[in-house]
C-alpha cells in the first residue's frame, strides 16, 4: 500500500444520534497526530457520507455510532461503497460498540474498530498502520 | 484529481495541463474574513441562491494546518452539509498546509478542475486576506469580506489594506447591534479611498447568514460585479493578471523544486555550508556563489 502524504479521515456521524463529543475529541486527536480531519456534523444519511467521502477524496471514513445501530449501518454502508467502486477507502468505527460485534463488523469489511475506551494512542496508531 | 494535485503527485501536472484549455468559464468569488464571522454559513446560504438559479457550485473551503502537527480540522463543511447529496454542487475542504495566506498554488490548481468541471461559479472560502504571494486577490474575480458588528473590523480592514482589495463588503450577523454602525463605518471608508479604474463602487451589504436575510442580494449583487466587469471589458484584464500571477507561481515552485533537489545531493551546497559553518564565508556570499552554479548547470541543460 502507498504511504499517503497526509491521511485524510472523514468522521461521520450517520442517523439519529445526537451526541458527537467523542466524535470531535477524537477528531482534535487525529489533527495532533497529523492528519487532515474532515467532520461531517450529526445526523447524516449515508448518501451524504458516501458524497463527502467522494468529493473530499478521503482515505479512510470513520463512524461515530453510539446508538448501537453500527451493524445495520455498517452494513448498508460497505453495499453503497461497493456499489459506487470506492474500493480505496477504509472504514472504521468507534463509539458504542459491544466486544461480541468487532468480528460480525470486520467480517462485513470495517478495517478497524476502536470501541469506547480506546486510548487516543491506539486510535492513531491504528489509523497509521491502516497504509503502512 | 485534487488529491493528486495537493500531494503534489507528478502526474498532477500532466492533468492540469489536460484540464486546462476546458477553464476559465466560471466566476470565482473570493470569501474572507476573520474566524467565526460566518463564513461557511454565508457561503452555504449562497449556494443556495445560486442553485435557484440553476448555477452549478463548486466550493474550495481552506483551513488552516496546523504548524506544530501538521494536521487540520476540516471544518467548513459541515455548515454546508445540506448540499451534500446536490450534484450540482461540490465541496471541496483543503488544508493550508504551511502556507501563510492559507492559499496557495493547490488552491488555484483545485480551481481549475472544478472550473473545467463546468461549474459556473466557484467560491473559494479562507480566513484573512493575506500578505503572502497568495492571497484571495489574485485568485478570485470578485472578493467579498465578511466581519460581524461590534468587533471594529472595519478598522482593521483599513489598517491592512483590506479595504482595496474587496469587492462587497458583508457585515453578517445584521441582527446584532450595531449593524448599522459597523454598514456607516465602512461606507464612510469607502467614500474616502480613491476610485478603482473601471470604477466599481464597492458595496456594503447586510446579512443575517443563518437563516438566509439578505443573501438572495448578496448573491445577485456578485452577478452583477461579474456583469460589470464584463461589460466594462475588465474580465479580460483581470483574467490576464490572474494567469499571469499563476504563472509567475509555478515559475517558483518550479524553480524551487530544482533547486532542492541540487541541494540535496551537491558538494557546492555541502561546500558553502561547510565554509558558512567555519566562517570562511558569510551566508550572503555563499548563497549568491551557490545560485550563480545553478544558474551555470541549469543553462548546460
Amino acid at each position: 500500500m502507498k504511504t499517503k502524504n497526509k491521511i485524510r479521515v472523514l468522521i461521520a456521524k450517520p442517523g439519529l444520534d445526537g451526541h458527537d463529543k467523542g466524535a470531535k475529541i477524537v477528531a482534535l486527536a487525529l489533527r495532533d497526530a497529523g492528519m487532515e480531519v474532515i467532520y461531517s456534523g450529526l445526523h447524516q444519511t449515508l448518501d451524504q457520507i458516501i458524497q463527502t467521502a467522494t468529493q473530499e477524496a478521503v482515505d479512510v471514513i470513520g463512524l461515530s455510532i453510539m446508538s448501537g445501530a453500527h451493524l445495520p449501518i455498517c452494513e448498508k454502508l460497505i453495499a453503497m461503497m461497493k456499489a459506487q467502486g470506492l474500493d480505496d477507502i477504509r472504514l472504521t468505527i468507534g463509539g458504542v460498540i459491544p466486544h461480541q460485534d468487532i468480528p460480525k463488523l470486520k467480517q462485513m469489511g470495517v478495517v478497524a474498530v476502536f470501541p469506547g475506551g480506546t486510548s487516543f494512542e491506539d486510535i492513531t496508531a491504528g489509523m497509521n498502520s491502516l497504509f503502512e | 484529481m485534487i488529491r493528486l494535485i495537493e500531494d503534489n503527485d507528478p502526474s498532477s501536472f500532466e492533468l492540469l495541463k489536460a484540464l486546462y484549455p476546458h477553464s476559465g468559464k466560471a466566476f470565482i468569488i473570493g470569501i474572507t474574513g476573520s474566524p467565526g464571522v460566518g463564513k461557511s454559513t454565508l457561503i452555504d446560504a449562497l449556494i443556495f441562491e445560486f442553485r435557484k438559479l440553476e448555477m452549478k457550485v463548486g466550493v474550495i473551503a481552506v483551513d488552516p494546518t496546523s504548524p506544530y502537527s501538521g494536521g487540520a480540522i476540516l471544518g467548513d463543511r459541515l455548515r454546508m452539509q445540506r448540499h451534500a447529496t446536490d450534484d450540482g454542487v461540490f465541496i471541496r475542504s483543503m488544508a493550508s498546509r504551511g502556507q501563510k495566506g492559507g492559499l496557495s498554488r493547490a488552491t488555484k490548481d483545485a480551481a481549475i478542475v472544478l472550473d473545467a468541471m463546468g461549474h459556473d461559479i466557484i467560491i473559494i472560502e479562507t480566513v484573512g486576506a493575506g500578505q503572502g504571494e497568495f492571497d484571495i486577490a489574485h485568485l478570485a474575480h470578485s472578493t467579498g469580506i465578511v466581519s460581524i458588528p461590534g468587533t471594529g473590523d472595519g478598522i482593521q480592514a483599513v489598517k491592512a489594506g483590506i479595504l482595496e482589495t474587496g469587492d462587497i463588503f458583508i457585515v453578517n450577523k445584521s441582527d446584532k447591534p450595531d449593524a448599522e454602525a459597523s454598514v456607516f463605518q465602512l461606507d464612510m471608508m469607502i467614500g474616502m479611498r480613491r476610485p478603482l479604474e473601471g470604477g466599481w463602487t464597492p458595496k456594503v451589504l447586510k446579512t443575517q447568514a443563518l437563516d438566509g436575510t439578505g443573501v438572495e442580494i448578496l448573491a445577485k449583487t456578485f452577478l452583477s460585479h461579474f456583469d460589470f466587469m464584463k461589460k466594462q471589458g475588465l474580465m479580460d484584464q483581470k483574467r490576464k493578471k490572474l494567469e499571469h500571477l499563476y504563472f509567475q507561481s509555478l515559475l517558483t515552485d518550479l524553480t524551487l523544486e530544482k533547486i532542492l533537489l541540487f541541494m540535496n545531493d551537491s558538494k557546492v551546497f555541502r561546500e558553502a555550508l561547510n565554509n558558512i559553518e567555519s566562517r570562511k564565508t558569510d551566508p550572503i556570499t555563499a548563497a549568491q556563489h551557490v545560485v550563480n552554479k545553478i544558474c551555470v548547470l541549469g543553462s548546460n541543460d
